[in-house]
């Protein structure tokens, strides 16, 4: 089947004017609109702004410094931190230079950087504070070839002698010396910069084997860029919020190439705890964000609610019930009725206008989510108070750019329809596989993997098996390679169950086995915040999470949970086999230090059936309880033991219900 | 008895220099009718150190503290600030020569944000009188806009971004603390005083104070006089400590020499009568 798309004009909707790499849009934007807000930094609370002039000059600042320490073309340069300016510009003085932009994530413990460094084969570093360059200090004998590490936040950073280290403002100050003495320099840089040149290194997020560096170009990026633009309208005029980790595929489209692209405004948090305050100062007009930020929002209303006043509880009881018959209808423009129209009307004047309010989300015109399947109810509710949510579907080997979901045509379950310039087909055994502009240039130093991953066809492949549904929109199952058979052959796709399971408020984390077995098992990771606050409400004492998580009681609230999944499993012919029969409470959180779950919380499943493997033998054999003893990592690096006795417990499984839907 | 309070430790942590004694005691007494609080101490705190005064319960402390801050009047002794003898002071006035301090049992307005109660740490330095601040006008709306900036450079400096605007009774007992904190930097002071900065504190509450406890010396060059139980943190952070057992001076000097002073040890350890 071809969905394809690839016949439309990457450079359609007006010349480019040979703007075909990052570095030409940004001196482009510095000269067609100079004092329009290209970025706004919180600090000392107050919105900083940054113009499309200001910005240029701080990237040939940045640029020429590193020229002047002898970066030269090609080299690669890790940018470690939270989303500040200085980072999002050192993005682009490399870029201006011929390098290659290598983002690593700031939350990861120094001995994972070390794979990076040393694979990237990185000479410099420029990196936000005092936290990230003790690691880099950390692990530099290992990283031998380390030369320079720049820091943006000077403070606590007076007693650094080692030699390699150097604020970001004094490179800056010797990039503008350099610039002066040499002003065509950098110029003729951007200059020698091809479409085809790579713009940018992501690793991706490993959660098979090592992690491979994906080369990107700037003609991927602006083509995924462009298509995005056209396909919601963007304009210069929109504001996004940079709060997801530059690492991520997700930020780089949104936040850096899209901005660069469209010449809108990006915004930077405060700091990591301030994001939702900042959320709402700003407002912006194009928000993107993974369920799992949308998931805390409503808990976070949830809670709040039910500690309002009864009058309150009732009216936005009420009118929430009225979104839900008809809030979604009426953003996809369907036809609803003029009494329903006039209740909604009156909700939003009461509840859904001030709700949006609070989320920061006023202005919001599109508003994606991607990263991991987003709950049916969570996807409604937004959408129900007029939030334009929508899902799209990609990798970073695609930009994060195959699948959009278009306006008015919104489907819980499908990812929407190829985006422009993207070709979608599916293979034999119901694999994804794309072609177009946005995909990868190779894998870095893996032409093996490379190869592996395009097909003599040029298709990418993705892992995923999905199929499209009678409108053309793509449906994803689970990834390829994890769908398996249980014993009596049926069909065992554990994200899909998973997935499920987390659509439950109080399940944050699960992991079910079942290839080859006669009966599905699960791991169970509790959401502390929602089981913690329905256990006071209920006068439960408990000291901490692994208590918590062992309480009879809670056993019973997720076993609930689980049995609904299995009714919705029995509806479905497909998977009516895999239902689960056994499962456990987890003692403690899966965790990305302990490599449970990759850097993009995403369940690294062979990684977890070889450490717990004790457990789910015992569930299998139908034991009552197994005892595990697990060592934790900490942030700083430092271990410890945790150990504990786990209940297993068996859940009730329905006979298959051919046809009718639980759900 | 071990005196090396005048050699100024040579390795001082990060390079820092000290400057000279900026405030003396000497021959210290206090009474409280017939009980001895403090008997005959004498130490002094040089410009930009880290003192630490240790010791275990009713050994004095909090009564040293106050009476550097001008709280209570030692009946017997000379204090000296900056070389110039130092009458009977009122704590007011120890707060004008640039002394704050934060208490252990942390005194904040519970009901007012964390923004407004560090603002409180500015009221010393402003200029202008109730009417016009009460108008808001001119100098009075300049002087507190200058001052709200330097408040936002607490705010940052102790990274409670996040709280600004929540009611201080609202919050944890480790983030009212360093709020306690803020208030005391925002008098821009010479001499800081901490009661105990890290009673009640976990572990890693107590890993972020003493950041912050360097980072005030090492950035504002503040010079910093701290009572604490914890003896990791105290050996760790400080420059020079004094010892204090029964209202008498029983050690001073770096942290290893106290270390290795036995009468310290048989006060904190008990000896062997």
């Amino acid at each position: 089947m071809d969905a394809g798309n690839g016949s439309s004009d990457i450079h359609g909707q007006g010349a480019t004017g040979g703007l075909d790499t990052f570095p030409r849009y940004l001196m482009h934007h510095a000269k067609a609109r100079p004092q329009q807000p290209a970025m706004r930094e919180k600090a000392y609370g107050i919105w900083q702004t940054y113009s499309w002039a200001q910005v240029a000059e701080n990237v040939r600042a940045i640029a020429c410094g590193l020229a002047q320490l002898g970066f030269k073309r090609g080299d690669r340069l890790a940018i470690v931190g939270d989303n500040r300016p200085r980072l999002y510009w050192s993005v682009a003085a490399c870029q201006c230079l011929g390098g290659i932009p290598v983002m690593m994530y700031q939350d990861a413990v120094a001995q994972e950087m070390v794979y990076v460094l040393q694979d990237a084969e990185i000479k410099f570093a420029i990196v936000e504070d005092q936290e990230q360059v003790d690691k880099m200090l950390e692990i530099q004998p290992e990283a031998p070839l380390l030369e320079h590490v720049i820091y943006d936040d000077a403070r606590g950073m007076r007693h650094y002698t080692q030699t390699l280290l150097m604020g970001l403002d004094e490179l800056q100050e010797m990039g503008r010396i350099h610039d002066r003495n040499q002003s065509d320099f950098l110029n003729g840089e951007i200059d020698k910069g091809a479409p085809d040149d790579i713009s940018i290194m992501l690793y991706t997020s490993g959660t098979t084997g090592k992690p491979k560096g994906v080369c990107q170009t700037h003609g991927a990026f602006i083509a995924a860029a462009r298509g995005g633009m056209q396909f919601d309208q963007l304009t210069d005029r929109e504001d996004i919020l940079s709060y997801l980790p530059m690492a991520w595929v997700g930020d780089h489209l949104f936040s850096f190439a899209q901005a660069m692209v469209a010449g809108f405004t990006i915004n930077c948090p405060e700091s990591g705890e301030t994001v939702m305050n900042d959320l709402r100062e700003i407002g912006p007009t194009y928000y993107f964000a993974p369920p799992r930020v949308f998931e805390n929002l409503l808990t976070q209303v949830m809670i709040r609610m039910e500690d309002a006043s009864a009058l309150k509880r009732k009216v936005f009881n009420h009118f929430m019930d009225v979104a839900r018959r008809c809030g979604a209808d009426i953003l996809d423009g369907k036809p609803v009725s003029g009494g329903d129209r006039f209740q909604y009307w009156l909700g939003n004047l009461l509840v859904y206008g001030p709700l949006k309010n609070v989320l920061g989300m006023s202005r919001i015109r599109v508003a994606y989510t991607a990263g991991a399947a987003i709950g049916p109810d969570l996807f409604r509710f937004y959408r129900s108070i007029g939030i334009n949510l929508k899902q799209l579907y990609g990798q970073t080997e695609t930009c994060a750019y195959v699948c959009l979901q278009p306006d008015g045509q919104i489907k819980l379950d499908s990812v929407g329809k190829p985006a422009p310039f993207v070709e979608v087909k599916l293979a034999e055994n119901g694999e994804i596989l794309v072609k177009g502009p946005m995909l990868l240039k190779a894998y870095y130093k893996r032409p093996d993997a490379t190869a592996e991953s395009i097909n003599a066809e040029g298709y990418f492949m993705t892992g995923d098996a999905g199929f499209f549904d009678e409108d053309g929109h793509l449906k994803i199952i689970d990834r390829a390679k994890d769908v398996g058979k249980m014993a009596d052959g049926s069909m065992f796709a554990p994200n899909y169950i998973e997935n499920k399971l987390k659509f439950f408020q109080h399940i944050k984390e699960a992991v079910t086995f079942g290839n080859g077995k006669e009966f599905v098992t699960a791991f169970i990771n509790i959401d502390l915040e929602a089981v913690g606050n329905w256990a006071e409400k209920k006068g439960m004492a408990y000291s901490g999470y692994a208590d918590l998580a062992q309480q009879s009681a809670v056993y019973d609230l997720i076993r609930d949970g689980i049995e609904k999944v299995n009714a919705d499993l029995a509806s479905d012919p497909n998977m009516s086999g895999s239902q689960i029969k056994r499962f456990l409470i987890l003692h403690k959180e899966l965790d990305a230090d302990d490599g449970e779950l990759t850097r993009t919380r995403k369940v690294r499943r062979n990684f977890i059936a070889e450490k717990y493997g004790e457990l789910i033998e015992a569930m299998f054999e139908g034991r009552k309880s197994q005892f595990i003893e697990t060592q934790v990592k900490y942030e700083d690096g430092r271990t410890a033991k945790v150990s504990a006795d786990l209940r297993i417990e068996e859940v009730k499984t329905f006979a298959q219900q051919a046809g009718k839907r639980a759900a | 008895m071990t005196n090396a309070s005048n050699a100024a430790p040579a390795a001082a942590q990060g390079g820092r220099k000290f400057g000279d004694v900026i405030l003396d005691l000497q021959n210290i007494s206090l009474r409280f009718g017939g009980v001895k609080a403090l008997t005959d101490i004498s130490f002094n705190i040089r410009e930009h150190e880290v003192r630490a005064i240790i010791g275990p319960n009713g050994a004095g402390k909090s009564s040293m503290l106050n009476v550097i801050n001008g709280v209570y009047h030692p009946q017997e002794g000379k204090i000296m600030f900056r070389g110039q003898e130092r009458k009977k002071m009122e704590p007011h006035m120890a707060a004008k020569q640039g002394i704050a301090r934060t208490f252990q049992n942390i005194a904040l307005f519970k009901g007012m944000s964390v923004l407004d109660n560090i603002m409180t740490g500015r009221n010393l330095r402003m200029k202008c009188n109730l009417f016009q601040q009460a108008l808001w006008i001119g100098a009075a709306r300049n002087e507190e806009i200058a001052h709200r900036e330097k408040v936002e450079e607490i705010v940052d400096f102790l990274e409670i971004q996040h709280i600004r605007k929540t009611a201080v009774g609202a919050l944890p007992y480790g983030l009212q603390k360093r709020v306690d904190l803020g208030r005391a930097l925002a008098m821009e002071p010479e001499i800081l005083l901490l009661d105990e900065p890290m009673a009640g504190m976990n572990v890693e509450e107590k890993q972020d104070m003493c950041r912050f406890i360097l980072d005030i010396s090492d950035q504002f060059g503040t010079t910093i006089v701290l009572i604490e139980h914890d003896m990791g943190v105290v050996m760790d952070i400080s420059d020079r400590v004094v010892v204090l057992d029964y209202g008498k001076k029983i050690g001073d000097g770096t942290p290893d020499e106290v270390r290795n002073n036995q009468d310290v040890i048989n006060a904190y350890l008990g000896s062997g009568h």
